[in-house]
């Protein structure tokens, strides 16, 4: 590959690249889905392709192809300078990246079992034995079991002497009920909602969820569900579960902390950010207890990796500090604007694709709390789990989530079971009433693979650790 | 510009290989170019060549997919083996009757060679107008400028067959002062048909316009709602009700509703791939040529789409709105049309005691798709009028509304309507005056 990469390379610079870099990449899929004792799906795929970004007359240009050879690559080296000259066309200052080391290495993640030598009967009758429990639990209408498995194998070279080759392996799973009554449609799942819970980890992290021994109460809550009184409406004291914190954390946190959208670069898109420069280590984000950071080196999280899509080794780092806004996520380009280099979150989305800043895995630390000290201390309140619909406005502030399921919370006890829940606040104000965060032994990661961002839209794969936290004066049951 | 000939080589290739029952094949080649700018500059400006190949093998009821991006002879045929090997290694699927048979096709193929060809010099060109603009009025642009094509070839071993392109241009921005922002954008099949000045000036006027905003105590309160956010409200709920799946599965709000009265008498809803206005192919993605089809007539609950599949399960025949296969939303409507009403944005203002204006909305989202619920935010410019005129501008406000009850207290519906992107692509639609809607929430810009 050496030849290719270096032909990309010197092919760029002889057309007036400054800085170049190539990206190949190979990936391989497999998706399966049983819905209704039915396999929905059994897809195999593979895609290859190299993209190539350049800095011509100060600017960036960036082209891919599909088609892996020599006459490909040097054509498309040709283009990449020909958007860059004509960026230069509408430009303010020249591009100037952070300071990188050259590196020569390689990283595979880590895992225990090929998925892709796992056999097809096996995945089958794995998905196959949850699915059929929810199926055949009265009052369900929908049951569906799905896994999905990837591997991506990639090449990075840069103008810079960096050389990088790394092999990721993706595994991931999910169950979910669906129960429907006249006008009424409840949904639960397990481990999570939106594709499950996905790690960088083999076939074992699969079996280590367990599907089938979570499926009855998954089905028995759907079906629950659709008896359940309503959420009420008001202030109340809330304690979300990790997975809703989870995605808590990745949209008023996770996103508003990306130094690209702070500075503009997204403004026409999903927009900019609250966290502007001038806020950086003086705004309280949140409560003494809020501790929030970015750790792209945890094993087996899906946001971790071994060098970043610009060659940038994975970093550990504080985004909010106890309850200060101490750090952004950032790339080679918009670094230098905060004095600092590069924490090594630049990554995209497969080769056609040029890396923008993304999320790595983004974690709400844990707390000294329980979820059960943490219930025994309100004595009229809910705990919220599990999502099932997100909103936020485009500066990341004024936020609405909704839940698939909810518990009253009386007298120090958890109660009945209330269903469509959901609950709106204000992102500083919201994270400032964080009096309770669960300890260590309750907190984990969850892998969350459809976080979508720029134009054209890419999709990342991100995670964030959370444990269940409390939050007092919460607006509940919104529009009813 | 990998051509139909290609193309025709490559779906040929697999379903003479094939031994399976029936097989499928899908060939896209996409070709695209898109131009980003921030802060008055271009930023990022990519391009990207690419295709697919998917197969779907039909074995005894038993049914396979695999997919690649390599388009040479060995890679597909390694494809359609895959295929038959994993359709071969499952159960079988007792509802699966057959790949939909050959349709005759009236091919539109939307494709403008100024499109397919546009440089990035060329898109430069046209931003140092619209930012010259913009900047000249001492605001900022942001936004993204896109050219290219894809072409679609779909075949089968039935005969279906079919390969068609379209070429398509968008330009969108967001025109932002210190305290406003303001968006605009068109599509089209030619580049040419882009206006870009009257792009910079929509957006300017508006973020001029909505500087230094008051805040308003959310309530109900009667809307007039623009282009962009009724399409994207429109194709929420198609996407929540409109397919047959949904239907059949019971999650959709269409169901036991047929022949009813669902919405306000002037609310008429429907697909038309072949509507002059619309931008789209003319067959699905299983081959079978689109047809219209009406979801809400006068109001009335009328019908939902299918797909092979979903049809064959009721013995119908597929209304040709099947997504790639295998998908778990099923067939679904991407070219939405709403009917006009006989008003004007201005005669909507002019007859408002009180309204919002709302000129976007912002991360819509469905908390409850049987009851149509919808949350987001309002973004890039929202009003106050009162007594016949724009009063001021206002924060931008939450709102948690059912889709189907807002287009139940319909008050004007305009006879302009425009094509503007929803969630399922663009969607052609008017301006729509509903009271009652339900703002929630305020934020605090």
């Amino acid at each position: 590959m050496k030849d290719l990469t270096s032909l990309a390379l010197d092919v760029a610079k002889t057309y007036g690249a400054t800085y170049a870099d190539i990206r190949i990449i190979e990936k391989q899929s497999e998706s399966i889905a049983i819905k209704n004792g039915r396999v929905e799906e059994l897809t195999a795929s593979t895609n290859y392709g190299f993209g190539i970004r350049v800095v011509a007359d100060g600017s960036w240009g960036f082209a891919g192809s599909f088609l892996v050879d020599k006459g490909e690559i040097e054509r498309v080296a040709r283009l990449a300078v020909e958007i860059a000259k004509a960026s230069a066309m509408i430009k303010k200052e020249n591009v100037v990246l952070a300071p990188a080391q050259a590196i020569q290495d390689s990283y595979k993640s880590p895992m225990e079992i090929d998925p892709f030598k796992v056999s097809l009967d096996d995945k089958l009758a794995l998905l196959s034995e949850a699915e059929e429990i929810i199926r055949k639990t009265k009052g369900v209408a929908i049951s569906t079991a799905s896994m999905s498995t990837s591997r991506e194998k990639k090449i990075f070279a840069n103008l810079e002497g960096s050389y990088i080759e790394q092999e990721i392996t993706e595994s991931g799973a999910a169950i979910e009920a669906v129960a429907i009554q006249a006008a009424e449609v409840q949904e639960r799942s397990y481990p999570n909602s939106h594709g499950g819970d996905v790690a960088t980890a083999g076939y074992e992290f699969i079996q280590g969820l367990n599907l089938k021994d979570h499926a009855p109460r998954v089905a028995e809550e759907a079906v629950a569900l659709l008896s359940a009184k309503q959420c009420p409406s008001g202030e109340f004291t809330v304690i979300l579960d990790g997975s809703q914190l989870a995605l808590q954390v990745h949209e008023s946190c996770g996103h508003p902390a990306e130094l690209d959208r702070v500075l503009g670069m997204e403004a026409s898109y999903a927009g900019t950010s609250f966290m502007t420069l001038d806020k950086l280590n003086k705004l309280q984000y949140g409560s003494p207890i809020v501790n929030i950071n970015a750790d792209a080196t945890i094993p087996h999280a899906l946001g971790t990796f071994g060098y970043d899509d610009e060659g940038v080794p994975a970093q550990k780092f504080d985004i909010i500090k106890n309850g200060l806004f101490v750090g952004y996520l950032t790339d080679r380009e918009t670094a230098p604007v905060i004095g600092q280099q590069s924490n090594g979150c630049a990554r995209a989305d497969g080769w056609g694709r040029i890396p923008l800043i993304r999320m790595t895995n983004i974690n709400l630390l844990p707390g000294d709390s329980s979820l059960e000290e943490m219930i025994s201390e309100v004595d009229d309140g809910l705990y919220l789990a599990t999502n099932r619909s997100w909103s936020i406005d485009d500066k990341r502030l004024n936020f609405q989530f909704a839940t698939q399921i909810g518990w009253e919370i009386k007298k120090g006890k958890l109660g009945s079971m209330v269903k469509n829940p959901n609950y709106t606040g204000i992102t500083p104000e919201f994270w400032k009433s964080c009096d309770a965060i669960a300890g260590p032994s309750e907190w984990r990661v969850w892998g969350l693979p459809n976080c979508g961002k720029g134009e054209p839209t890419q999709i990342a794969h991100v995670a964030h650790g959370a444990s269940p936290a409390r939050f007092r004066n919460v607006k509940v049951g919104v529009g009813r | 510009m990998i051509d139909k000939d290609k193309i025709q080589e490559a779906m040929q290739t697999a379903i003479d290989y094939s031994r399976a029952d029936q097989t499928e094949v899908l060939v896209s080649s996409t070709s695209t170019a898109l131009t980003r700018f921030s802060n008055n500059y271009i930023h990022q400006n990519v391009a990207e060549t690419n295709v697919s190949v998917s197969i779907r093998a039909v074995v005894d009821k038993k049914l396979g997919y695999a997919s690649t991006n390599r388009l040479d002879a060995g890679s597909i045929k390694e494809m359609v083996d895959k295929a038959i090997e994993i359709a071969e290694r499952r159960p079988p699927d007792p509802d699966f009757v057959s790949l939909p048979e050959p349709r005759p096709i009236e091919l539109r193929d939307l494709v403008s060679k100024l499109t397919v060809n546009y440089s990035p010099k060329e898109r430069a060109l046209d931003l140092q107008r619209l930012i010259g603009a913009v900047a000249a009025r001492n605001l900022t642009a942001a936004g993204a400028y896109s050219t290219g094509y894809s072409t679609l070839g779909l075949a089968n071993s039935l005969g279906v067959n079919a390969v068609e392109t379209i070429s398509e241009a968008e330009l969108k921005t967001v025109v932002m002062s210190e305290t406003s922002s303001a968006f605009s954008s068109a599509i089209a099949v030619n580049v040419n048909d882009i206006d870009v000045e009257r792009i910079a000036l929509e957006a300017e006027e508006t973020a001029i316009r909505g500087q230094n905003p008051a805040e308003l105590k959310p309530g109900f309160y009667t809307v007039i709602l623009s282009p962009y956010a009724v399409a994207d409200m429109v194709s929420f709920m198609a996407f929540a009700g409109f397919s047959a799946l949904a239907l059949q599965e019971g999650r959709s709000f269409m169901k036991d509703k047929f022949g009813q009265q669902i919405t306000d008498p002037r609310v008429s809803i429907w697909d038309d791939a072949y509507d002059p206005h619309t931008i789209g192919l003319t067959f699905d993605f299983e081959g079978v040529p689109k047809e219209k089809v009406v979801f809400i007539e006068n109001g009335i609950a009328k019908s939902v789409c299918y797909d092979s599949y979903t049809a064959n399960k009721e013995g119908k025949k597929s209304t040709g709105h099947a997504l790639p296969a295998p998908n778990p939303y099923g067939p679904m409507p991407l070219n939405l049309i709403m009917a006009p009403g006989d008003s004007s944005l201005a005669e909507m203002i002019r007859t408002s005691e009180q309204a919002i204006l709302v000129s976007r909305f912002h991360y819509t989202n469905m908390e409850d798709p049987i009851r149509t619920t919808l949350t987001g935010m309002t973004r890039d410019g929202t009003f106050l009028i009162e007594d016949g005129k724009v009063k001021m501008p206002i924060k931008n406000l939450r709102f948690t509304q059912s889709i189907v009850e807002a287009l139940s207290k319909i008050d004007a519906i305009s006879l302009d309507r425009q094509l503007k992107e929803g969630i399922l692509g663009p969607a052609y639609v008017p301006w729509i005056k509903v009271s009652e809607f339900n703002f929630t929430g305020v934020t605090q810009f």
